[in-house]
């Protein structure tokens, strides 16, 4: 179904902003003050702003120790933040970090949408707690077969998604990412149609491994991994995951999601880690191991896990489902 | 014909063919040093992939060679400078060897040598099929390339089979397409290349043809 056919979307559209207030909103924010702003857009917050700029990408942030670890080493660092897939910064893989520079991230709200009771245009500050920020050490596995092991710092999605208070009528949550022509040069090829979208049903979106980041190996989120909110799921392909979050929407039925769109036989709305169903053009059965030392930096590889190794957690949210024709 | 300098014909005699060479080699010593570094956990270009960034180094290496080659015809015929036809063989020659290198190390790299697992990807991943397909089409083109075989099979023959080098060109193109995420924009710049290179064929072929009718010669 197309988007626009979408009729949860149509019936949003009054609450969407015009794309020229949209692309420019920042500015917009900047010049007007922030809360004349969101109170302007949003028709004031459920929740009281806190005062405080966030942290800027790279800054140290507070966070408590986790439990959520994976038995290999943490990757290096600069892996993490060299080598991305953000397209929106041009398909290369070092694109993201050479291009990103200068995407605004700070003030940053995220629009809330859709079937729940409490929607409107919310100050990060507001949505996640900053004082209350845990690490969980989560295996990422991208759709490409290859893999790393990234300690992220954030804050559970449930939580968040709870405090919008979604209704029964919600069964799917979307996510958006930010668009800016001018700050993201890779968004003037057509790759993907953008804004880049994603999904998951509503009981995923609630699971206890969803998180919400809003940074990585202790500071705050550089701009190449999705500064400064991001979704991590790590028993799906990275690509389900999104950066730099500007909307959530509470919608009745199934999203358009990008890469489901651009390519729906090569990636699946579901693209849960699974070595028994390979992407048509390579397989998913390994996964080359990013960060390697001497010659393993080229050769090193793993056999890739069910659900990327996190079956327990998930495996009862895709009880009865062919995941051969669910993928 | 055009008049050309003394300088570009000492140039042409003695400085065109070894440099043409060395920089043929260039990109090989390049990747073997960046690869030894990378072993040695010494900085480097690679990035944090680096069996991805040499497969895609080799790969487009390949293809840009490959599309040099096709360039050196229509080259010469607009230039009217003859000497460039004595490195075409040197440049497609470059090509294979490329080729062959890219497929070594995805089968040594991703695949650990099993040949059974090529196999398998050959018959299953169309970007895979189309690959091989273009390097099979390049052996052909390699083994006959020696002024021997020239002789022995004669000027008819041997040009029929290095006519593959079309069909081959678009196979790795297609190669390169279907292997990326998406619609990118470097396989299409490749795309556009290969065309126009293609079109100067069928232009030349066209008028040619047009020129030896009777109709015209009336």
């Amino acid at each position: 179904m197309k988007f626009w056919r979408n009729p949860q979307y149509q019936s949003l559209r009054h609450e969407l902003t015009p794309e020229h207030l949209f692309f420019d909103r920042r500015k917009l924010m900047a010049t007007m003050g922030m809360g004349a702003a969101a109170a302007a857009v949003a028709g004031g917050s459920a929740f009281a702003a806190p005062a405080g700029a966030l942290p800027a990408p790279g800054a140290r942030v507070n966070f408590r120790p986790t439990s959520w670890k994976v038995d290999d080493a943490t990757t290096p660092e600069e892996a993490v933040t060299g080598y991305n897939n953000f397209y929106e910064f041009g398909t290369n893989k070092d694109d993201p970090a050479r291009y990103s520079g200068g995407m605004t991230v700070s003030p940053w709200a995220i629009n809330v949408e859709g079937e729940c009771e409490k929607p409107g245009h919310y100050d990060l500050a507001s949505v996640v707690d900053y004082s209350k920020l845990e690490e969980r050490i989560y295996r990422h596995r991208c759709v490409e077969a290859w893999s790393m092991v990234i300690p992220w710092v954030g804050v559970p999605l449930a939580g968040v998604l709870a405090q919008f208070k979604p209704t029964s009528r919600a069964k799917f949550v979307q996510f958006e990412t930010y668009l800016n022509r001018k700050e993201m040069p890779g968004t003037n090829f057509p790759v993907l149609r953008w804004p880049y979208v994603e999904g998951l049903r509503m009981d995923e979106a609630m699971n206890e491994l969803a998180f919400l980041a809003v940074g990585v190996f202790g500071k705050a989120l550089p701009r190449q991994n999705g500064a400064p909110v991001r979704t991590v799921l790590p028993w799906k392909y990275g690509f389900k995951s999104t950066k730099s979050l500007v909307a959530i929407r509470f919608l009745e039925s199934q999203p358009r999601t990008s890469w489901n769109q651009a390519n729906p036989d090569e990636y699946g709305f579901y693209s849960n880690v699974n070595p028994h169903v390979d992407h048509p053009r390579w397989s998913q059965a390994s996964e080359r191991v990013i960060g390697g030392k001497g010659f393993s930096a080229l050769t090193g590889r793993r056999k890739t896990d069910m659900f990327n190794g996190y079956e327990q957690q998930v495996s009862n949210l895709y009880a009865g489902m062919d995941l051969r024709k669910y993928y | 014909m055009a008049q050309h300098s003394a300088a570009l014909r000492t140039f042409g005699k003695v400085w065109m063919k070894p440099l043409t060479l060395a920089a043929l080699v260039a990109p090989f010593v390049y990747i073997v040093v960046d690869t030894t570094l990378v072993i040695l956990g010494q900085p480097n270009n690679m990035g944090a992939n680096p069996a991805e960034y040499i497969h895609h180094f080799l790969g487009v290496t390949a293809l840009r060679i490959l599309l040099i080659t096709l360039a050196i015809t229509p080259l010469r015929d607009l230039t009217g400078w003859a000497p460039l036809a004595l490195i075409r063989r040197r440049i497609g020659l470059a090509a294979f060897f490329y080729a062959g290198l890219h497929i070594i190390a995805y089968l040594w790299l991703d695949l650990l040598w099993s040949f059974a697992a090529l196999w398998k990807d050959v018959l299953k991943r169309t970007y895979i099929t189309l690959g091989m397909a273009a390097f099979v089409l390049m052996l052909p083109l390699a083994v006959t390339s020696t002024n021997g075989m020239i002789r022995r099979l004669g000027r008819k023959v041997w040009e029929r089979i290095h006519w593959l080098i079309y069909p081959l060109a678009i196979l790795a193109v297609l190669h390169h397409f279907y292997m990326v995420k998406g619609i990118q924009p470097a396989p299409l710049v490749h795309g556009a290349i290969l065309a126009v290179l293609l079109a100067y064929r069928v232009w030349k072929w066209a008028a040619d043809k047009l020129a030896r009718s009777p109709q015209t010669a009336s």
